[in-house]
């Protein structure tokens, strides 16, 4: 599994940050602190919605029972 | 003895029509027959007779029903639906067809009602137990034929709208005596993988268009208590916009096709994109106006403490010394118009006591020999010569005479 932030983290992140920022009554450099975490974030959400690739896995039954999860190719998706 | 109570024809038709009108079964009944004497008259309405070994059942199809209905033909075997009652001009009973299926298709249709309704009956399709799809999902399984136009359909759909999301596929066959069981044990692999190993947002179960037989396996019991069975919520997109399977029904959401089923389970990313875009600008905006605000009171500040500074004290004596000038500037010019003023008036006063003025209106100045003015006839006696001066000049006159 991977372990960076998905698309939903980073963009609830970036909505908390966007909303504390509008609430005002913030020293500047914590404002400023915000904005520049907010403008990364929003960087990271693009990057990910642009670059994003399908992921498509198949899942198998071995011969004990258990599942695996391979990867499905059918040359069709993509 | 005359009877107690004699009726008449109609009476006892209304009655007997009450007695049809009343009864449960009569209103609301399936039957299976052939169909013989069919003949669709003029006015549109339909007769014919339905009939088995053993008995006949006068039938009509009504115009507005007959207008949608696939209508049968003579030797057709038929499951139909409708209620029996009585036409009182004709002393008949008879039945009123409101639908009617060629037998095969009509036995499917007559399961999938019962069944429908048993389930339904048990709150298996109730509204409460649908359970809400995430907006964002993370990761989603999907059953269907690994072969199929519904898998390429859906993988085509979540690749444009919203690749982000992982999907894991447990592929079933969705067709035949096979597709049942094997939709079962797909929809549980995926509960076991998602509680065993990797959270499932939703499960897709989808099938593209085929004939009523060919969607069969997605009305089975089976199928419809493995989707409320399964921990993971169920998305149906089964055949076309115009099936509805038993699963549908069970499903936390019904879509009408595969492709359906991949937008209803996913955002579009461009939508998202433009959602990021909105709140970039928006911190865009707060800061801007943050900066814009600390640069004002940035400014506020210098002009207060340049207010303190030697150059600004400077500045207030070369402003003191500006407004003396310009003060002593105005006394002076207020001093010298108040003299000129009365330069002015002096100068009237002046010229009106000199007695030359006099002379141009007439009047002379005479003096005498020594240079006295004569004022008075006292001062000269006849004989006398005397100096008479005019405005622009003067001549010698002599006394003659003396009227003292």
């Amino acid at each position: 599994m991977s372990t960076e932030k998905s698309f939903e983290d980073l963009n609830r992140e970036l909505e908390d940050t966007v909303r504390k920022l509008e609430s005002g009554d913030l020293p500047l450099a914590e404002a400023l602190a915000l904005f520049e975490r907010g403008t990364t974030l929003a960087e990271q959400c693009n990057t990910l919605l642009d670059g994003a690739e399908l992921h498509v896995r198949q899942l198998m039954t071995r011969p004990d029972g258990g599942l695996v999860a391979e990867p499905f190719e059918d040359g069709q998706n993509g | 003895m005359p009877p107690a109570q004699v009726y008449t024809i109609s009476q006892v038709t209304a009655y007997i029509k009450s007695l049809f009108v009343s009864d449960l079964l009569m209103g609301d009944v399936w039957l299976s027959g052939e169909v013989s004497g069919f003949t669709q008259a003029s006015s549109g309405h339909c007769y014919f007779t339905l009939k088995d070994g053993g008995a006949v059942l006068k039938a009509v199809i009504w115009r507005t029903q007959a207008a949608r209905l696939t209508l049968p033909r003579t030797g057709d075997q038929v499951i139909v639906h409708g209620s029996i009652s009585v036409y009182e001009a004709q002393g008949v009973y008879q039945f009123y067809a409101d639908h009617i299926e060629p037998a095969g298709v009509g036995r499917l249709w007559l399961e999938f009602e019962r069944l429908k309704a048993r389930l339904a009956a048990e709150g298996l399709f109730d509204a409460a137990r649908k359970r809400p799809i995430p907006a964002q999902p993370r990761r989603l399984g999907v059953v269907t034929s690994a072969t199929g136009a519904a898998l390429r359909d859906i993988l085509r759909t979540l690749a444009a709208r919203y690749p982000l999301v992982d999907v894991i596929l447990a592929a079933a066959p969705v067709q035949g005596a096979d597709a049942p069981p094997g939709i079962v044990a797909a929809l549980d692999a995926l509960n076991r993988w998602a509680a065993e190993r990797e959270p499932l947002d939703a499960i897709l179960l989808a099938r593209g268009g085929g004939s009523v037989e060919d969607l069969w396996a997605f009305n089975d019991e089976r199928v419809a208590r493995a989707i409320v069975a399964s921990a993971v919520p169920v998305i149906t997109g089964v055949g076309h916009e115009t099936d509805f399977t038993i699963a549908d029904f069970a499903a936390d959401l019904r879509a009408p096709t595969p492709t359906g089923a991949a937008n209803l389970a996913t955002p579009d990313r461009r939508e998202l994109a433009a959602t990021v875009r909105g709140l970039a600008a928006s911190a865009q905006t707060q800061i801007q106006a943050r900066l814009t605000e600390a640069r004002s009171g940035t400014d506020a500040l210098t002009h207060r403490l340049g207010r303190q500074s030697p150059l600004m004290h400077i500045g207030r004596d070369r402003q003191r010394v500006d407004d003396l000038s310009r003060r002593a500037g105005l006394a002076m010019a207020v001093r010298l118009r108040s003299a000129g003023e009365r330069l002015r008036s002096q100068r009237l006063h002046l010229s009106a006591l000199d007695p030359t003025a006099v002379l141009t209106r007439g009047y002379a100045i005479i003096t005498k020999s020594d240079g006295s003015v004569v004022g008075s006839v006292t001062q000269v006696a006849a004989g006398d010569a005397l100096d008479v001066r005019v405005a622009d000049g003067e001549f010698g006159v002599v006394v003659t005479m003396n009227h003292e």
